[in-house]
């Protein structure tokens, strides 16, 4: 009887509409790279792979590509192991001052990027880190940390202490007993974190257009860049394949977080 | 100290258990406090030390007219970009709770999908999906809807369109988990009370997702404030977002002070939305969607 009503209807027609509105910038990149014209026309002409070819043909694209991957995994390797500690001390101390940390540690979510990219710059340009790698990185540890602790958090919420306390209690120290009992059973959102902190760091472009420069520019920065002066179809294919890369890091961090489910 | 004794109550291990979290919490929060409180703090002095104490650079921002202007435009701008986020919005997370689950998680996959997808990839697919040669313009002009492209990027419209698109993930998160918790039973218990799906809705519902519309309407509207990319890129130069009055004192000006107080006026301008939100729903709500 609802069903049919028309109210429903409008609703599934909207809705619909609204999902095409989502989807379609997504979907429209693909098409793009694969056409073989210098400006979009529709109907699309015919298909080839030459932006692509011309991405992986020019160094300048390849480079920005190694700092990207460089900085996204370098992240990760960082932004996990203190997210996790962080996220652990959280949801097992009683101490009050931790309601504080967390919510400090969920500052990089609150200010608005361009606010802490231009202070970051500041503070750089003090301490010679602007148009370093390290700089780079440090500035994705600290974007990424709340994506961890977020999922980290998630994960504990589930979990038990008193088994902890168990495997303690029969012999294991502290450490010990975190890794063999504790860090099994939150695994997935552990994985989830640093998938999320990976793609973050992959995605980052304020901060970089600020503090990157020379060889260490990442992709994002190129690319922001390049579309300032023009609109050309090797970026298509560049985002093709970052938007390729995001989809399947978050599929792979959503099966995880399904299994522990 | 045996490792092999059970947690007791004393002091002594009290105060190690604390030192141990502390530890644990540390280089985390060193990251923090290194990489975002000194910087913001760097900007807060910034804007008021310059060979002196100065208020020099607020009383540009409150008397000059371009920042008047721009703090004006990005209100007005985010205001209408969370308004339509809603509207958009409310119907897309009220289907998804409304039809059996493997329907719901396929609107939200595609609700979540292009939230992953890079916003600078999104701003280059509305430049080639909007642009005077692009794929709307060129389509209307095979349907022979229109004989001379429309202008709808490097302008505000084109503007609002994308951060419409970046943002909608923002509302229909927080909206769908509210609609989660409101219990089948009172729709059920107006409708066999006789009201109509429309009273019940309106007198049941809506007002039980109210915490939803206002956890989604603050991330949108916030996040709207700070936005740089979509503005630079789709706005033409002629929308001059707060975000790009501080990059342009930066980059192109070298004005430091001036560029470190409009920051900290957006700043404060966030801090408290975020807490006259927070006296009504948790933050938590607000900020654990992504």
């Amino acid at each position: 009887m609802m069903r049919t009503s028309p109210a429903r209807i409008a609703l599934y027609v909207i809705s619909a509409l609204v999902l095409v509105y989502l989807i379609l910038p997504v979907l429209i990149i693909a098409p793009i790279s694969f056409s073989s014209a210098r400006f979009l026309t529709f109907p699309p002409p015919s298909f080839s792979t030459r932006w692509y070819q011309q991405y992986f043909a020019n160094p300048a694209w390849m480079q920005a590509t190694r700092v990207t991957l460089t900085v996204a995994l370098l992240t990760v390797v960082i932004a996990t192991p203190f997210g996790v500690a962080a996220a652990y001390a959280i949801s097992q101390s009683k101490l009050r001052i931790m309601r504080v940390i967390h919510m400090a540690l969920l500052l990089p979510l609150v200010v608005p990027i361009i606010i802490t990219a231009v202070g970051i710059f500041f503070v750089y340009a003090r301490v010679g880190l602007v148009a370093t790698m390290s700089g780079l990185v440090l500035a994705n540890v600290m974007l990424g940390l709340p994506y961890v602790v977020i999922s980290v958090l998630a994960g504990l919420q589930s979990f038990d202490p008193a088994q902890e306390m168990v495997a303690r209690s029969l012999g294991m120290n502290r450490l010990r007993s975190f890794f063999a009992v504790t860090l099994p059973q939150i695994k997935s959102s552990v994985i989830a974190g640093g998938i999320f902190a990976f793609i973050s760091a992959m995605d980052e472009t304020i901060v970089a257009l600020f503090i990157s420069g020379g060889q260490y520019q990442p992709l994002t920065k190129r690319m922001f860049t390049a579309l300032r002066d023009e609109i050309d179809p090797t970026i298509a294919a560049i985002s093709t394949l970052m938007t390729a890369a995001s989809f399947m890091l978050v599929l792979l961090a959503s099966t995880r977080q399904k299994r522990s489910g | 100290m045996p490792t092999t004794s059970v947690p007791d109550p004393s002091e002594k291990h009290q105060r190690r258990e604390h030192g141990l979290m502390l530890a644990l919490v540390s280089p985390a929060l060193l990251v923090i406090l290194a990489l975002i409180v000194l910087p913001v703090g760097w900007l807060a002095w910034q804007s008021v030390y310059h060979d002196g104490f100065t208020l020099e650079n607020y009383r540009r921002i409150f008397t000059e007219d371009i920042y008047w202007r721009s703090f004006a435009l990005t209100f007005e701008i985010s205001l209408a970009v969370t308004v339509i986020a809603l509207l958009l919005g409310y119907p897309v997370a009220y289907l998804a709770n409304s039809v059996p689950k493997g329907w719901s998680i396929l609107i939200l996959s595609l609700v979540v999908l292009p939230f992953w997808t890079s916003v600078l990839v999104r701003a280059y697919a509305w430049l080639a999906l909007l642009q005077r040669t692009g794929v709307i313009n060129q389509f209307l002009r095979y349907l022979e809807l229109i004989s001379e492209p429309l202008a709808l990027v490097h302008n505000t419209f084109g503007t609002v369109v994308a951060t419409v698109h970046i943002l909608l993930p923002f509302m229909v998160l927080p909206l769908y988990a509210t609609m989660q918790k409101i219990p089948n039973d009172l729709m059920q218990a107006g409708a066999s009370l006789g009201a109509s799906p429309t009273l019940t809705f309106m007198r049941v519902f809506l007002p039980l997702s109210l915490p939803g519309v206002l956890a989604g309407c603050t991330m949108v509207f916030v996040l709207c404030l700070g936005f740089y990319i979509t503005p630079e890129l789709l706005g033409g130069g002629r929308t001059v977002m707060v975000s790009m009055l501080v990059s342009r004192n930066v980059e192109l000006y070298n004005q430091f002070g001036a560029a470190s107080a409009v920051a900290v006026v957006l700043l404060v301008s966030v801090l408290a939305i975020f807490f006259a939100v927070s006296r009504f729903i948790s933050l938590d709500r607000v900020l654990g969607q992504k």
